[in-house]
Parts: structure tokens; sequence; C-alpha cells
């Protein structure tokens, strides 16, 4: 078995965390350094797991990035900051994955199009799109790897409690670069997406709708076949992903939805939101770190 | 009740929540057709858009029979006197919709959260606000919510820009004591400046009582709907809160027999069935569910055979919030499924 990849995570906050325990138990993946800027719960927790931490930023850790061999790191702060550690971190060849809505790379949803970006050669940095692209892209996919889908909607519902002031601040940037992705990576002609915030308790679980505008009349067994193996490959790395009832086809509209429970963590179960970015993000380095060199 | 000489400002909906009954598909000649009946009656503000908002267009609450724009476009060319307004959800639409609505001569943006969640809307509000235009935080389903929550949430509205603050009715659920309380709070709590609004729905038949219960405690704008065409039983019936007001002595600026032939004549004869109370809009104001899921519960009740009255109860006790129309077919599958209705 190959050595284990080295990684710095930039933002010791919910996110930040999250990914740290997912990435202690990773087989492929060594979580070395936890960057913040200032001493929080979140980076006394990584001191406590014996992570490197730095509380000045990406700065005080760019000088260990040989010594400690690093060669990903995972940005969980903010769009503003993002393309700052980018280049800092890419630059000394390091891989990037970012979880920020920043999108200066392009957009990444393993079971869709991973393969494809590391054929390419991708290695400054990836975006993992949003926690709603996460969940309903690979779905949008199932169907436009069948037949040819002219439109494509989400509408992802999620619990109050699971949406930081990040997105809240900025919940256009959700709706846009949701929709841009099930275009550009989802393969429908036309995108839109659709955030539903619910405040009820207990929390609800997240849960996502997607409806596709077929070319010609759907293949319903493909198509249904297709839904199947999709969610399956999702499951891998997020094993609360399922389906809710049957897909539902109604003249050439195919619509299904799934529930996104997460692993809880180091965040509640039912913010299968938040889960599924970590998720993704962790699954995006496994499998550069399983790339033969 | 003392509304003498009180200044009112009615609101009308049909062109807007009167877009759910009409499944969105309300013509271009129909809507030019409305508006100017209303505009000529005196009605000083009209809502046009997407039952669910700028940017509602699509599979999930309906595609419109034309785009937002046109409708707008039609509608300012149309009236004379009248501001046209549009709503807007954050998380259905996006700050380059209002920015169309704008260039198409809206000037009043109303930004709609859930009465819980009214930090989304900071960058619209923002924005509006920063236009110059009549910038108004519409807080959804406000029965959900004390009066004291519904104030913080106001409050943020506030702050990012609006200059007028409802509290929205949409399940219908309120009683008159319920809007007096939450009215009352914002009224003494929110800057003297900052107007408030009131926005019904008539699934108890308190769409008038509850009008005036809010302007009783200090409302400045009160949102109908000629004819009552709006979601659920409808919205409260415009023509019918001008003649109580008329005979209260409140002054609308409005010449209610101009009303009312514009309802009877403009508005009745679009409808597809009547607007009226029924067991379904019965059930959204008496549960408290959202009151444009109705049509979708009547077409999952063809399809599924599950009563959409039990779909809606249903919708009410997951405390379900506006948008949320797509989990109403997943509930029918699941309770024709256990055969429990």
């Amino acid at each position: 078995m190959k050595k284990k990849l080295r990684a710095v995570i930039i933002g010791p906050g919910n996110i930040g965390t999250d990914l740290l325990m997912k990435a202690l138990r990773s087989d492929w993946i060594e979580p070395v350094w936890m960057v913040g800027i200032d001493e929080s719960p979140g980076i006394q927790r990584a001191r406590d797991y014996g992570l490197k931490v730095s509380t000045n930023g990406v700065d005080d850790m760019l000088n260990f990035i040989e010594e400690d061999k690093i060669k990903i790191a995972f940005d969980a702060t903010s769009a503003y900051v993002h393309a700052e550690n980018s280049q800092k971190l890419t630059a000394r060849g390091v891989t990037m994955i970012d979880l920020t809505p920043a999108a200066i790379g392009p957009y990444c949803v393993p079971p869709v199009n991973l393969d494809q970006l590391l054929k390419e050669g991708h290695q400054g940095n990836v975006n993992m799109v949003t926690c709603g692209g996460q969940a309903t892209i690979p779905l949008v996919a199932a169907v436009s790897r069948v037949q040819a889908v002219s439109y494509a909607e989400i509408v992802a519902t999620v619990a109050s409690e699971s949406v930081g002031m990040g997105t809240r601040d900025n919940i256009d940037e959700f709706t846009r670069t949701t929709s841009s992705a099930i275009e550009s990576v989802g393969g429908a002609g036309k995108g839109k997406a659709i955030i539903i915030i619910n405040p009820a308790e207990p929390p609800l679980v997240m849960r996502d709708t997607v409806h596709c505008l077929t070319v010609d009349t759907p293949d319903q067994p493909a198509i249904t076949a297709s839904f199947q193996k999709m969610i399956t490959e999702v499951q891998r790395y997020v094993p609360g992903y399922v389906m809710l009832n049957t897909p539902i086809f109604n003249d050439n509209r195919v619509t299904i939805s799934v529930q996104v429970e997460g692993l809880g963590d180091f965040l509640p179960k039912y913010s299968g939101n938040l889960d599924i970015m970590t998720a993704a993000g962790l699954r995006t380095a496994e499998m550069l770190a399983q790339q033969p060199t | 009740m003392n509304l003498l000489g009180k200044h009112v400002i009615l609101h009308d909906m049909c062109l807007r929540d009167g877009m759910h009954p009409k499944q969105h598909q309300i013509s271009i000649e129909q809507m030019v057709n409305i508006s100017g009946a209303l505009d000529q009656a005196g009605v000083p503000l009209i809502e046009v858009t997407h039952g669910d908002g700028l940017g509602g267009a699509s599979l999930n609450y309906g595609f419109a029979a034309h785009t937002d724009e046109e409708y707008m476009t039609a509608v300012v060319n149309t009236v004379k006197r009248a501001k046209i307004s549009a709503l807007l959800l954050p998380g259905i639409g996006t700050v380059d919709h209002l920015r169309m609505a704008a260039e198409c001569g809206v000037t009043t943006i109303r930004v709609a959260t859930h009465c819980t969640e009214a930090n989304v809307s900071r960058q619209h509000i923002n924005l509006s606000e920063q236009m110059g235009l009549d910038t108004v935080g519409f807080l959804m389903m406000a029965h959900m919510v004390t009066p004291e929550q519904l104030l913080e949430q106001g409050k943020l509205m506030e702050s990012y820009g609006a200059n007028c603050i409802y509290c929205t009715d949409s399940a219908g659920y309120m009683l008159p004591d319920d809007v007096t309380a939450r009215i009352a709070l914002l009224r003494s709590e929110l800057h003297k400046d900052t107007q408030i609004g009131f926005h019904g729905h008539h699934n108890l038949a308190m769409g008038v009582a509850n009008s005036l219960a809010a302007l009783d405690a200090g409302a400045d704008r009160i949102d109908g709907s000629a004819a009552g065409l709006g979601a659920g039983a409808g919205n409260t019936p415009l023509e019918v809160m001008a003649a109580v007001l008329d005979r209260m002595g409140a002054t609308t600026g409005i010449d209610i027999f101009m009303l009312m032939d514009a309802a009877e004549e403009q508005v009745i004869p679009i409808m597809d069935e009547p607007v009226r109370l029924s067991r379904d809009a019965l059930v959204l104001g008496y549960a408290g569910a959202y009151s444009s899921f109705l049509l979708f519960a009547k077409r999952a009740e063809l399809k599924y055979g599950v009563p959409s009255h039990q779909i809606l109860l249903e919708m009410a006790r997951r405390r379900t919030v506006g948008g949320q129309e797509d989990l109403i077919e997943d509930i029918a599958i699941e309770m024709a499924a256990a055969g429990k209705y």
C-alpha cells in the first residue's frame, strides 16, 4: 500500500473539524496541520488530536510544506480568503481542495467528474461546488448519461441550524454556483437551483429533489438503473445518502428525491448538507492519493 | 374600533398571489385588463410576479405562461397612477432578478423569508434600498413564531434597509388577537418611520377581521386581492376591505364601486374555479399549512387517491414552510403505501 498523502486543513470551524474527524480515519490521507487565524476551540481540538497548528493563517506553515511533505490542502474558510491561500499553496506544488464558494478551479463532484479531472491532470485547485450541488448533481448526471437532459432543477431543503452565516449572507452564490454546475458537471442544457431553509425542531435531515426534462421520452428502466448505480457510488463516502420512494416519470419529466444523513462525526447527523461537502472533499483527496505516480 | 380618518395603503395581490390558483397561467391581456381596472379604481400598489416570486418559474412550482419581465413590463406600461411591486424569495430569486424588475419599472421590492430566516435577505434588501426602491421585508408563516421572535426578525430586516415590515399570515391561521399581538409589538418597537403591513389569507374567513385588527394595532399597509384571487381560500378580498374601510371612515383613495366592478367584471371571469373556503382551504387555516400547497395536494389526490386535506394536514404536522411543494407528492406516495388516511 502507498504511503498516505499528508494534508493541511485550513479553517478550524465546524466544516474543518468534521473533515479532520473523517481524515483521521482515512487509509489514504494523513492530516498533519490545522490552520486558523487565532486560538479557538477548533485549534485546540486539532492540537489534542496531535496535529501541528498555526494561529496566524497559512503563512506560518508555508515553511513546513517540504519538511512535512504536505501534498494536499483543504480550504474550509471563505471565498474571500481562499484565493490568497490557494495561490500560496499551489505555487508550492500542493493540491488545493476548495470547500468555499470561490470556485477558482474546476468544479468537482467525485462520482461524476473526478476521474475526468484526474485524467486531464488537474492537480492545482478543485472546487467542491455547494452542498446542494454535491447532493444533486450526481442524480442529474445519472439521467444525462442515459439520454439528453434539456433542463434540470434541484430543490435542496435543509435544516436552519445547518446553514451558517456565510451561506446566509450570500445565498445567491448558492443559487448561481449550483445552477452553473448542474449544467457544466451535471450535463443539463440549463440548470436551476432552489434552496429552502426549514427551522423545525427536531431539525429535519437534508432532503433534495431533482427534476430533469429529457429531450426524448425517458427510458425508464435505464434511468432507474442509472440512479441506483449512482446512489451506490455516493454511498461509498456518504452512507446515509438514500432514495426516498421511487423515481417519478411524468411525460418527459423525471423526478427523484433523496435524503442525505451525515455520519455525525462532528456535525449533527441531520446536517447531511455539510457532511456531504466534507466527505466529498476527502473522497477527492483519497482518489488523488490512489493515482499511480 | 376607531379608524376614522386613518389613511390605509391597500396593496393588490391578484396578479401575484392570484397566480397560484391560476397555476401561473394568467395571460398578458388579462394582466393588462385587470391592472388597468385596478389603476382606474385608484388602487395605489399592485403586485405582479410569478406566484412564488421573481425566478419562481420552475418545474417545482410551475412555469408561468409568460416571463416575469413580460408581465411586469406590460403592467407598468398600462397603469397611470399605481405603483408596481414584485415579490422576491431569497433561495429562489436572486439580486439579478431584482435588478431586472427595477429595469422593468417596478418601484417596490418585497423580500420574503420564512419568519425565522430573515438573515438570508440581507443582500437583497441592501441592494433594493441602495437602488432607492420602496423596500419591504415580508416575514412569512408568521403564526409559527411568537410576537417577540417576529420582532427580532423584523428588526434584522429593518437594519438591512427595509422601510416596511410585514407580518404575513401565509397559512391563514391567525385569529384577530394573534394579529393584534404581532402588529402592536412591531409598531411599538420598530423605528417610527418604518411602516408595518399585514398580509392575510381567508382560510378561516378572517381576512377582513384580521386586517382591521392589524390597522387598529398600528399597521399602515394591508394586502388584499380583488375578488380574493389568491392561494388557499384566497387573500383578503380587496373590494370588501375597501368597502368596510369606507364605512368606518378610513381613507384609501380608492373608488369602491370601480374596485367592485374590477373584481366582478375582470377578475371573477378569469377564475378556473371559484376561490372559496373549501375543505382543503379550511384545513390549511385550521392546521397552519402554506396556502399555495392546496393545488399540489389536489393533484396528488388525483394521482394517488389520498384525500388532499389529509395530505395538507400532514404537511402542517411536519411543520413545513413555504416552498416545500416537492414534499407533497412524496407524502401522498407514503400515505397511499401505508393505506393510512
